[in-house]
């Protein structure tokens, strides 16, 4: 059975020429035969400066290899030097408490391009479990960059976070200005709780004068009863063509019978509401989020 | 016209600051570690300033279009506390190789201690096993002697002038560092470092090869325009245009691209903005050939009512 370490190996040394591969193999090595941490912190400084910044190079089946072997991992929109620092990481072998401990470490003092490589790499490590933590700390910056790192085409948050902070993960998502349709489970994990701060969050925007990104109420929907569909009802019928589609999806997975009285009052909208060719991942892509 | 400016403490600077220097044509700067106008009592608030240079505030730059750099070093005063300086001068080769850390500074004496000539002379051999440049911060007080010894110690160690930039010089410092070889940086602070109309009398006499202008903007006041106000004072008096653009500009980038750290396609030819990027593009540059550079707002007037 591959792993994911071998993968990350294989796509890193089949697309690294001569010089750039044999540093990378030798350190990878060094690593693996118990380097100390000096030498882990030089080997990680020196990565984009010895292997440089292109994109990892991923071929035919390499992205069904990966969810294979790691389900839901998307290593698309990789460089180079992040594929070679996660695998350092890896390299090194420790697991539970110590790999937490190093890996905390490592994120502290890290700059900007290694945070974004560490926590890209989250879906691999080992007791992943003992991350969350620091996988936290990283949806609380606001540096966008850094938040998508954890919080898009990853199955970590998915998986390890709680409630509380799942919900503030994607209430932060809004606040830097991201975009929801990238994170993994977001229909699966929607809940109560969050539809009410994403439905506050919604009339703070209003209140203040300021637009509601239409993706919102793809978490509000299913959960959407009373003052929501009130809500759902205005923008149904006063909102932006994208914000009107967005309410359409939201009224029709909402179970209030209400929502389904308000799209039936429109034959237009019914007929849209129940084509194939509106879902929210058109409307995040129509909205350039997908 | 653009500009770099190599030695100012974002740190300490607001975003009105950052605004008014790109807005000024700065494209890029760079922030040298310093004492920060109080000393540090823990080597975890020192870890945790030197996270902020090469994390937060690098973002920060970004977002008004002005590419960051910084130096990594322990500086002269905190050199006193041997304790700390001790636990800094372990942690200073995790930092030297984060990205954007084009030099080892700034460092040199303050009082020329003991302490400091051991702390300089052992982050001199740092910057030489890493292959950085470094920045010196000259003394305030006793200072043509103490440039004179900075650079006999660098001398002595074995690296090159054409690596080094000897920083906060004046009109009693300048013949020898550039007799030297080494590079002549100006800072321009008002009151006590140097004044941007002496700078430009100095231009007029040495020329600006190997001459540095930066503004050393910090937490006391200082102008973070001080190399824009410079760079327009002078051609103002006659100075050609390439000239000041190797004061302003081209100089700073030779000596700290030598780092392999700092590159004119950073700012010109910035890779597009993916979740890889942190940088959001230049205002200026994006205009193109004939870019509309608007006034920075003043937001500080209580008659400016509107907030949105």
């Amino acid at each position: 059975m591959t792993t994911t370490k071998e993968l990350l190996r294989t796509w890193l040394t089949r697309q690294l020429a001569e010089p750039k591969r044999v540093w990378l193999e030798d350190q990878l090595d060094r690593l693996g035969g118990g380097a100390g941490d000096r030498d882990l912190y030089i080997a990680l400084g020196l990565a984009p400066r010895r292997l440089g910044r292109a994109d990892l190079a991923l071929l035919d089946g390499d992205l069904e290899q990966a969810r294979t072997v790691r389900s839901g991992w998307d290593p698309r929109g990789l460089s180079v030097d992040q594929a070679a620092r996660i695998l350092m990481l890896l390299a090194e072998g420790s697991v539970g408490r110590a790999f937490a401990d190093r890996f905390r470490q490592l994120c502290r003092t890290a700059d900007l391009g290694e945070q974004i490589a560490f926590y890209r790499g989250l879906p691999l490590y080992p007791d992943p479990e003992l991350l969350e933590d620091q996988a936290a700390e990283g949806t609380r910056t606001n540096i966008k960059a850094v938040f998508e790192a954890v919080a898009h085409r990853s199955p970590y948050p998915m998986e390890q976070f709680s409630e509380n902070r799942w919900n503030h993960m994607v209430l932060k998502a809004l606040f830097v200005g991201s975009t929801l349709a990238p994170i993994q489970g977001l229909d699966a994990r929607a809940n109560p709780e969050l539809a009410t701060m994403l439905h506050d969050y919604a009339h703070e925007r209003w209140a203040a004068g300021r637009p509601v990104s239409p993706e919102l109420w793809r978490c509000v929907g299913p959960f959407a009863e009373g003052a929501m569909v009130d809500d759902l009802e205005r923008v149904l019928n006063t909102g932006a063509e994208v914000e009107q589609k967005a309410a359409m999806l939201a009224l029709a997975s909402a179970p209030d019978p209400r929502a389904k009285d308000l799209l039936a009052r429109n034959p237009a909208h019914a007929t849209a509401a129940a084509s194939e060719a509106l879902t929210w991942d058109r409307l995040s892509h129509e909205l350039g989020a997908g | 016209m653009m500009l770099i400016d190599p030695h100012a403490h974002m740190i300490s600077r607001t975003t009105d600051d950052y605004e008014a220097m790109a807005a000024s044509g700065v494209v890029a700067l760079i922030e040298p570690a310093f004492w920060i106008g109080q000393p540090r009592t823990h080597v975890g608030t020192y870890i945790d300033y030197l996270s902020t240079i090469v994390g937060w505030e690098r973002f920060r730059a970004g977002q008004f279009g002005i590419r960051h750099y910084c130096t990594i070093g322990l500086n002269s005063k905190e050199a006193n506390n041997q304790e700390l300086a001790e636990a800094v001068m372990e942690i200073l080769p995790r930092f030297a190789l984060k990205e954007g850390v084009v030099a080892i500074g700034e460092i040199g004496y303050d009082e020329q201690t003991g302490l400091e000539d051991r702390y300089f002379r052992a982050q001199l051999e740092l910057a030489k096993e890493l292959a950085l440049p470094v920045m010196i911060h000259t003394p305030h007080r006793d200072k043509k002697r103490g440039t004179t010894r900075s650079m006999d110690v660098i001398l002595e160690h074995g690296l090159a002038p054409s690596k080094v930039v000897i920083d906060h010089n004046n009109e009693e410092t300048v013949r020898e560092t550039l007799d030297r070889g080494f590079w002549a940086a100006f800072s321009i602070y008002p009151s006590t470092k140097m004044g941007n109309a002496r700078m430009v009398e100095i231009m007029k006499q040495y020329g600006c090869e190997r001459v540095i202008v930066d503004s050393a903007c910090d937490w006391g006041i200082s102008d973070p325009l001080g190399v824009a106000k410079t760079a327009k004072l002078a051609l103002q008096q006659g100075i050609p245009g390439d000239q000041v653009r190797l004061a302003t500009y081209a100089n700073a980038l030779g000596a700290y691209g030598q780092s392999g750290q700092m590159s004119e396609d950073d700012w010109l030819n910035p890779p597009p903005v993916d979740q890889r990027t942190v940088y959001e593009g230049n205002s200026i540059l994006r205009g193109g050939r004939d870019p509309l550079v608007e006034e920075p707002k003043v937001r500080r007037r209580a008659d400016e009512l509107l907030i949105e």
